[in-house]
């Protein structure tokens, strides 16, 4: 592969590739109505876009790529068809994904199965595959294209800009999506001051949960003086259920090569370090792909473009610890040493890897710095709210009917977010709360709904952006087990460096463990609220002094459900174990049986055709009985 | 960590800010604790601790009780990693702090034995102290406890259950000592101090120093308890029982009994040994003088051979009596150890003679007599159990008990040490010169031997005893010394961090030394991990120096070779220094223990 030696060329590759890659530029520009459709239909070229990110591989989706080429070869149609392995597009509730260009038809939940069916009926007899397509579940309309899917309707991706559309192993597809071009632009035509005040000017803050300003990071970086400086990415994506730093590095991986190069030119660093979870494999072996690619083509290593920036990229691996994700905590790690935070400041930006200045940011962060530069910092700042720019990835879960990775402009309501994009509740449940920011954040409940979302917003309701993890709640989740099962999880990641978050998260566990299990008194609540609130005022590091949150919020919004459970020794959701009893209504019960032979400790009993009885003392409160009955006759109390 | 002097010297611009109500100005970089000590205000710490002369601090800032409020701060400001800045409005005990703190305590308190009243800190405990500071009346939070497994290695015992993760260890074992056998494993509540792969002490690295014993603030790390064999012995009819009490015992011992640092108890010492009914109470020190025949002289030796044939003789001399120090050589540093002198320690050497030429003078058979040392030293119980200081397996010495042992002992055998009268030690062991006294502190073996080995050496008397330019508690030092116009080149080391350096240079075949002195501890046995906790304060160890360098200047006799029962020893018993009986009795050999600490090693896997 050639270098690319300057500007120019950079520029004449870029022609080249964009030539390639201008089918499907173009048909994703198609607006689809009545009269183009058969036309698009029946078009002869045809692009087949696969999902290769991590989800959708664990449903065969390089199965399904298989099948498709073996079509292709079978029926002779190389020179017209091909298939493009993508990163994510998000949608991961529906994966795999198979979208066929020019006309858009988005397939859902394809199976290595259904490929010969798409492919004769689709890409040769140019019919859709009905019964493929994503249904709306709340007009239960087959949607025939990704634009009419309301999961996409509210969204703008910018950080996920490439996801999903080109094929991220190759540098090409990059190049012609105006890759590398940021970078060319700030090493030939701006001094590092003016990117960074473009930065700056852009209003982007920190995505990985801190929210502080990219640009001042820079700057302060840029301004402390040594003789080596340092840039790392941080993708040690650690929020249980977040993956937007995962499908950047699995989708766009050239973005983040691009943006660090970028920062490196900025703060006077030629060393780029990614710490990144070994738990990512994917996404390793895709960024090494990246790396070696840029290289080949002298975007990374001396003399960049011909100029005299030089700058590479090295890969340290995390063994999978929440707390790494703290900056120093990551750079402690990097440096082979135990994986714990320190006091700042010093702050890394002065005092960083091995002691030398290191500028962190996160991937979702970088991933936005090309289109800042070449968009520029007006464009940028004219999205979102007040202190908050841009956009946000958010890892969309729990009990809403379109679950995956959306990427909306800050101000969004959660309404929006959780009703127009995210489907609304499953099974026509009743909304009750939305915890954002993952372990560390806080429940926001109904009367948030019309919240706009960014950073302040979210932190004066009690919670915060945190990485963008949002879990959705339904009337079936009991709060009070919801906070303990957050604690479980920082009690596990807790480095155990100082003693609040060592000690102290663990005696909120074991505080809720005993409201949970039936056993709380009055007093607990109050110990809990002052022990949170400590832990919250001394805890050394972000993961500690964020660690209460959950308490903090549910006790805030939903204090009615902890006093249930230590005055009356109720769940009100039913949920905690300890305290429910399972019953059966003998005047609906017709005696089938069923039940009797679902329960694994045999406590219910009864003769056929008559009521049966749960024995209360042998019920483990497991919830088999209510699964199986069809006659709604087992009822919790 | 270290602390970079250079760096806070140069910012001398001043901060102003205002503690508690009060005004204070600081040089830039103090932290909120010292800016608030500098106006007598005292903010509790627990796992903070300051070396001032070794310019080291253990700050991690992990025990969260020395929280203050900073005006405009959002969370509460640990005061001894936070940096006072222009304007700053602090509080330290305002309810919200208080609680803070309470709470905190309560945590720790949480996960910690409530067993003070028979725990060995207990009385000077600081865990203990803080809690009695704050007022702690109940404990809100309870709950799981740890449960790990009590570690006993000859010298040191590991209660990790104890453990308030401070981290004083670790600084001590990895940053001043470079031991690099401590270090925290496992994450949350698991967190704990523990060694590589979690192995016993005794598979470890350790060295015994027992540094990390004198700092830790609990009681989760200790020295081996063995006074009840000590009171077995003694009340045992059919034993001789004998004591060896080392030079730093003597400076220390007082601390226990509310005497000021530094000061010497030796006749009371002696007396209350009577009293606990030693048969004969003698001193380490008359074996200190026989080291130094016998390493003067093979120094002598050494150096003859040297100045023939460079090729010919190991140099530098290492010195050999520090244990940890040997341990440390066998274990990081193998190939050298044929630079160490092949004398045994004074305890050793004690030991040696006391079961042979004593026995002999008494008539008796070595197995009636019993020899307990008592020591600054942890890793002195170590030396005293190896293999090769036994006589078919009769050690000999017995049992070796430190310092705060002996203050235990004295106490429970209700014995009030402040109106005990001095008295003086039995002889003919008990006969010790000014040289073998300042054995106890970082340079005094190298100036006794150079006393010793000036004379041997130039057949002239020496005429200025003190030897001045190797005297101090700087870490590393040297001196060439005029020995009859041949300069002789001495490097001394003290901390195995500081000894670390003088060894690399004998590695890296750099060494401009003939003899190179090597005291495992930060001050040398003063500072010994058995001694009466100093807590880091260099101020007790510097009086503690300074009252040995003045026993030695009291004495008559000042030079080693001159201690007549010395003299009558070689003459009656040993023959010559370094002659075939001194090789028998007196000298040792040394053991490549890399293969020891190597993880997978067979013998260790055993172990």
């Amino acid at each position: 592969m050639s270098r690319i030696q300057s500007i120019t060329d950079l520029l004449h590759k870029r022609e080249l590739y964009q030539s390639e890659l201008r089918f499907r530029e173009e048909s994703n520009q198609i607006v689809i109505t009545d009269d183009n459709l058969s036309e698009l239909l029946t078009s002869r070229k045809k692009q087949i876009l696969i999902c290769g990110g991590t989800g959708c591989r664990a449903s065969q989706s390089e199965q399904i790529i298989e099948n498709f080429k073996k079509e292709i070869r079978n029926h002779q149609l190389i020179d017209f068809v091909e298939v493009v392995q993508t990163g994510c597009f998000g949608f991961c509730e529906k994966g795999p994904i198979v979208k066929i260009i020019p006309d858009n038809t988005f397939y859902v939940q394809v199976t290595p199965e259904d490929v010969s069916e798409i492919f004769n009926k689709h890409i040769i007899a140019g019919q859709k595959v009905d019964r493929l397509l994503y249904v709306d579940p709340a007009t239960h309309q087959h949607i025939p294209d990704s634009k009419h899917i309301n999961f996409y309707k509210k969204q703008l991706r910018i950080a996920l800009r490439n996801c999903g559309f080109i094929n991220p192993e190759s540098i090409e597809e990059y190049i012609a999506r105006d890759g590398y071009m940021a970078l060319a632009k700030a090493l030939t035509e701006m001094t590092p001051e003016e990117v960074i005040q473009v930065v700056i000017d852009s209003g982007l803050r920190g995505r990985g949960g801190g929210g502080f300003s990219t640009g001042l990071k820079w700057q302060i970086t840029r301004k402390s003086k040594a003789k080596q400086k340092y840039v790392v990415c941080n993708a040690d994506e650690g929020d249980p259920g977040a993956f937007m730093d995962r499908s950047i590095l699995e989708g766009d991986p050239h973005s983040i090569v691009e943006a660090m190069a970028i920062n490196g030119y900025c703060t006077g660093a030629d060393k780029g370090l990614v710490y990144i979870r070994a738990e990512y494999p994917l996404a390793v072996e895709r960024l090494k792909t990246a790396i070696r690619q840029a290289r080949e083509r002298g975007l990374l290593g001396k003399h960049i473009l011909g100029t005299d920036f030089s700058f590479d990229i090295e890969i340290r691996y995390g063994a999978g610890a929440f707390v790494c994700g703290e900056e120093t905590a990551l750079i402690h790690s990097m440096e082979g040493l135990r994986g714990e935070a320190t006091v700042k400041p010093p702050f890394p930006s002065e005092q960083g890897y091995k002691g030398y200045p290191t500028n962190v940011n996160n991937v979702e962060t970088y991933a936005n710095i090309p289109v800042i530069l070449l968009k520029g910092a007006v464009w940028f700042s004219g999205i979102g709210t007040g202190k908050s720019k841009g956009t946000k990835v958010f890892a969309l879960a729990g009990k809403v009917n379109n679950v995956g990775l959306i990427e909306v402009p800050m101000g969004t309501t959660l309404r929006e977010v959780i009703f127009d994009i995210g489907g609304g509740i499953k099974d026509g449940k009743k909304f009750k709360a939305v915890q954002t920011g993952g372990p560390s954040g806080g429940c926001l409940t109904e009367k948030h709904l019309d919240l706009p979302i960014d950073y302040d917003n979210l932190l004066a309701a009690g919670s915060m952006m945190g990485s963008g993890g949002m879990i959705v709640m339904d009337e079936d989740d009991c709060m009070v087990a919801v906070a303990k099962f957050y604690l479980d999880f920082t009690v596990e990641e807790s480095c155990g460096k100082c003693a609040p978050c060592r000690i102290g998260n663990k005696r909120l566990y074991e505080i809720l463990e005993k409201l949970t299990n039936g056993q709380g008194e009055p007093e607990d609540l109050e110990r809990l609220s002052n022990l949170a609130l400590v832990i919250k005022d001394t805890a050394l590091c972000g993961l500690g002094q964020t660690s209460p949150n959950p308490i903090l919020s549910t006790m805030d919004n939903f204090f009615e459900e902890y006093l249930a459970h230590v005055k009356e020794h109720r769940c009100p959701a039913h949920q905690c174990r300890s305290l429910t009893q399972y019953f059966i209504n003998p005047e609906k019960c017709k005696g089938c049986t069923l039940c009797a032979r679902s329960c694994p400790v045999n406590a219910i009993t009864g003769e056929r055709k008559l009521p049966h009885v749960i024995n209360l003392s042998g019920c483990i409160r497991c919830g088999s009985c209510i699964e199986k009955c069809k006659f709604g006759a087992v009822y919790v109390h | 960590m270290y602390i970079n002097n250079q760096l806070s010297r140069k910012a001398m611009e001043k901060i102003k800010l205002t503690i508690d109500k009060r005004a204070v100005e600081v040089p830039k970089g103090t932290t909120l604790l010292d800016a608030a000590r500098s106006i007598g205000i005292r903010i509790p710490t627990l796992c903070y601790m300051k070396l001032e002369d070794l310019n080291y601090e253990n700050n991690p800032g992990a025990c969260r009780i020395c929280v203050v409020e900073v005006a405009g701060r959002r969370n509460l400001a640990p005061a001894c990693k936070t940096e006072c800045t222009e304007g700053m409005v602090v509080h330290t005990h305002t309810p919200r702090v208080i609680n803070a703190r309470k709470t905190v305590m309560e945590l720790i308190l949480s996960n910690h034995p409530g067993e003070c009243l028979v725990c060995s800190s207990n009385g000077h405990c600081e865990l203990q102290e803080i809690a009695k500071d704050l007022g702690i009346r109940q404990i809100r939070y309870k709950g799981e406890m740890s449960t790990f497994t009590v570690d006993r290695s000859p010298a040191i015992v590991r209660n990790m259950n104890k453990c308030i993760m401070c981290r004083r260890c670790e600084t001590m074992c990895n940053d001043i000592q470079t031991v690099g056998a401590l270090t925290a494993v496992n994450r949350g509540f698991n967190a704990a101090v523990s060694t590589a792969f979690e192995r016993d002490i005794a598979g470890s690295t350790c060295s015994y120093c027992g540094q990390c014993v004198s700092v830790c603030p609990v009681n989760a790390l200790s020295g081996r308890n063995t006074q009840q064999p000590v009171l077995q012995a003694l009340a045992d009819p059919d034993k001789i029982v004998i004591a060896q009490t080392a030079p730093a015992v003597r400076t220390a011992l007082g601390r226990d009994f509310g005497y000021d640092a530094g000061t010497l108890v030796t006749g009371k010492m002696v007396s209350a040994l009577r009293q606990l009914g030693f048969d004969y109470v003698f001193d380490t020190d008359f074996a200190a003088d026989l080291t130094i025949m016998e390493e003067g002289t093979e120094l002598l030796h050494r150096l003859t051979n040297f100045l023939k044939d460079p090729e010919s003789a190991k140099m530098p001399l290492m010195t050999s009596c520090c244990p940890g120090w040997v341990s440390f050589v066998e274990q990081h540093f193998p190939e050298l150890r044929e630079n160490l002198s092949t004398a045994k320690s004074p305890q050793q050497m004690f030991g040696a003679i006391a079961k042979s030429y004593f026995a002999e003078k008494l008539g008796v058979d070595r197995e009636k007599l019993v020899v307990v040392s008592i020591m600054p030293c942890l890793a002195k119980k170590y030396e005293a159990s190896r293999p090769e200081f036994a006589n078919h397996s009769n050690p000999d010495v017995d049992i070796s008990i430190y310092t705060r042992e002996l203050a235990r002992l004295i106490r429970s055998a209700n014995i009030n040490f402040m109106e005990l009268p001095d008295s003086e030690f039995d002889m003919p062991m008990g006969a010790s010169t000014g040289a073998s006294v300042i054995f106890g502190t970082t340079g005094g073996v190298m100036e006794a031997a150079c006393r010793t080995a000036y004379e041997h050496f130039t057949k002239q008397s020496l005429e200025k005893i003190e030897f001045d330019e190797i005297r101090g508690l700087e870490g590393v030092r040297s001196a060439t010394i005029d020995f009859g116009g041949f300069p002789l080149k001495v490097g001394i080391a003290h901390g195995l961090g500081n000894a670390r350096k003088l060894v690399q240079e004998v590695k890296q075949g750099k060494s401009p030394y003939h003899v190179i002195e090597i005291m495992a501890c930060p001050g040398g046995c003063i500072g010994g991990g058995g001694q009466p906790f100093h807590k880091g304060r260099m101020d007790v160890l510097r009086r503690r120096a300074s009252a040995l360098y003045a026993e030695d200047k009291s004495k008559e006799l000042r030079k080693s070779h001159e201690n007549p029962y010395i003299q009558k020893l070689y003459a009656e018993y040993l023959g010559e220094p370094c002659g075939v009986r001194a090789h028998q009795l007196l000298h040792t050999h040394y053991v490549d223990r890399k293969e020891i600490v190597n993880m997978f090693s067979h013998e260790n896997q055993e172990s």
